[in-house]
């Protein structure tokens, strides 16, 4: 936003007040962030102090405490704030461009696809579990095999959703119940598959589908922090075109906006990030609905400001929940999936009955 | 010229909408699409500015087949007002501010917040500014979508019922604004209206519609008691008030 004191008193002051109170909000919401990935890098079973991470992270200590920092801590610190992003933007887009605050990863059918891919891999593809004689954790056989099928069970769940759009003319209501109906249909079809095999590969599925950050290695963040920021990139520079979707589709056409191309591509960029993320982490249900409309809660629906800063509140949000996920009952480590229901639930439902907004 | 419409067909289905519509509009002139429910004057509407495609005919935009135009080209010309609208979470300011979104590159520039701030000054929504448009009343979100339309800085400005939501004076406030807003910038409006009486004092140029088709359009001379009691199928009387036409019901 330009900033030109010469301008009139007036509206446009305050105006120009009223979004920097929002850009305020958003960097205290970085900051946050900021302060827990210190504080969930140096948490663990070896205490390091945040003085210690700071000094590692900057190349200035050796021997141990660099190990667990760069190959086990930092990877998954970033790989949940990449996945909390991509999610949490993925959800703000589908709920803006389908006109439906319900509308995201996980109710638009793709995070059951992407489980269903898993499932057919590990069980009918044959990358399935060997039990671990040692840590009663269960092993995958080839896990890029099961996080390519599921990718593309997520990426054809989209697909037929955008077909069905794009040639049969279903109205984006439709589209949410669409993706519904399919994610339903992936549900079942995966009990299917675990009926049908031994208690091995229903306990490797199941273990799948919870969702684990410690999963990705240096190499899966790459892929993934590509395309969630390409994604991204994509997301605001259509943040007028999805302005101008949500004061309605007709308006929007008047105001120059291609209104399908808009929803095509938006729903394209959106499933990508959510099949990429789901398929190399599994599924972490919650993120993508919840961060956006906290967000709207905190600083409105403005898509310049809203697609930033649900980007912002996914991290800290999947961040927090990873965190009390390992730390709670350590050495445990909880299901990520099921900690950010938990921590996002309640969360939501006070700010509901709050009702809090900026002014 | 600014606008000018041959011969347009539109149908939905096998259900005939529009046929051979044509009339032409020139800057400055203000239209009144009248005619009873059903009779096709939104699809008329949405055919100009291609929300709407026609089967047949060809529709002018200061000489350029709309067709061919994209739809940011139109956007620049022409702005469009709904008939439904949504109110949303957002702020009157960013509401109207919207209506830059064709000349925005990537951010709304410092001239874009001055047009808005002249524009919310003009529809006297100043005070209403940071107010959300979901705490608005009817009249207040009918000024702000036509407030957004005059921040598009258009040419031709299509309205759908502008003041279908509006108490007598709120009625009487947004007519005048858009016709001043009109002569002064020079802008053809093009606008549905239901009540013919607001129709007959604000525009110049008035086109009937009936059953698909224009049954008589031109001049304040072409609003006659005959012409009206068929179009509409109501018998009317039409007198002379303080030097003002009114359009009595019998």
């Amino acid at each position: 936003m330009v900033r030109d004191e010469t301008l009139p008193d007036g509206e446009i002051t305050h105006y120009l007040r009223y979004t920097w109170k929002k850009k305020i909000i958003m960097l205290g919401l970085m900051m946050m962030t900021a302060m827990l990935a210190l504080y969930a890098i140096s948490a663990g079973s070896a205490e390091l102090s945040p003085w210690q991470v700071l000094l590692t992270l900057l190349g200035q200590t050796e021997g141990q405490s660099k190990i667990i920092i760069w190959s086990i801590r930092l990877p998954r610190v970033l790989a949940a704030m990449v996945a909390g992003i991509g999610l949490a933007v993925a959800g703000a887009v589908m709920q803006t461009i389908l006109r439906n605050p319900l509308a995201s990863p996980s109710t638009l059918g793709i995070a059951q696809g992407a489980a269903f891919g898993a499932a057919l891999a590990i069980i009918g593809l044959g990358a399935g579990s060997t039990p671990s004689t040692g840590g009663g954790a269960l092993l995958i056989n080839s896990p890029y095999l099961v996080t390519i099928s599921a990718f593309v069970a997520a990426m054809l769940t989209t697909m037929i959703i955008l077909f069905l759009a794009q040639y049969k003319g279903v109205s984006p209501e439709s589209m949410v119940l669409a993706g519904v109906a399919l994610g339903s249909l992936f549900s079942a079809a995966t009990m299917l598959l675990q009926y049908f095999t031994n208690d091995v590969n229903v306990a490797a599925v199941v273990f799948w589908t919870f969702g684990d950050i410690g999963r990705a290695s240096w190499g899966e963040l790459g892929i993934m922090f590509c395309v969630v920021f390409g994604s991204l990139l994509f997301f605001l520079f259509n943040r007028w075109n999805y302005n101008a979707l949500d004061s309605g589709a007709e308006t929007a056409k008047g105001l120059g906006v291609n209104v399908e191309s808009t929803r095509q591509w938006g729903m394209f960029f959106a499933s990508l990030i959510t099949a990429t993320v789901v398929s190399f982490l599994g599924i972490m249900a919650f993120i993508g609905l919840v961060a956006p409309h906290l967000v709207k809660r905190l600083i409105g629906g403005d898509n310049r400001f809203l697609i930033p800063a649900s980007g912002v509140m996914g991290a800290l949000l999947l961040l927090a929940a990873d965190t009390l996920a390992r730390r709670i009952i350590a050495p445990v480590v909880l299901p990520v999936g099921a900690v950010t229901s938990f921590l996002g639930a309640p969360l939501f439902l006070y700010l509901l009955v709050r009702g809090s907004k900026l002014r | 010229m600014i606008l000018s419409v041959n011969g347009i067909e539109f149908r939905y289905g096998s259900r005939p909408i529009l046929e051979n519509i044509g009339f032409t509009v020139q800057r400055g002139e203000f239209l009144s699409i009248l005619g009873n429910n059903g009779a096709g004057k939104s699809t008329l509407l949405k055919t100009l500015n291609k929300i709407l495609s026609p089967k047949k005919g060809s529709i002018l935009l200061d000489g350029q087949e709309v067709s061919k135009l994209s739809r940011l080209a139109i956007a620049l010309k022409m702005a469009y007002v709904a008939q439904n609208y949504e109110s949303n979470r957002q702020t009157v300011f960013d509401a109207v501010l919207l209506g830059r979104k064709p000349y925005i590159k990537w951010e709304a520039t410092a001239s874009d917040l001055a047009l808005v701030q002249g524009v919310l000054a003009k529809t006297g929504l100043e005070e209403f500014a940071l107010r959300y448009l979901d705490e608005l009343s009817g009249g207040e979100l009918q000024k702000v979508v036509i407030a957004r339309a005059l921040a598009q800085e258009p040419e031709v400005l299509l309205l759908d019922e502008p003041t279908s939501n509006l108490d007598l004076r709120n009625q009487m406030e947004v007519l005048k604004t858009i016709q001043t807003a009109a002569k002064e910038k020079n802008i053809a409006v093009i606008a549905v209206m239901h009540d013919l009486n607001l129709a007959l004092r604000f525009s110049d140029k008035f086109m009937l519609l009936q059953n698909t088709k224009v049954f008589v359009a031109g001049g304040p001379e072409v609003m006659t008691a005959e012409n009206i009691t068929q179009s509409y199928g109501v018998s009317v009387s039409v007198e002379r008030v303080r030097n003002q036409i009114v359009v009595i019901p019998m």
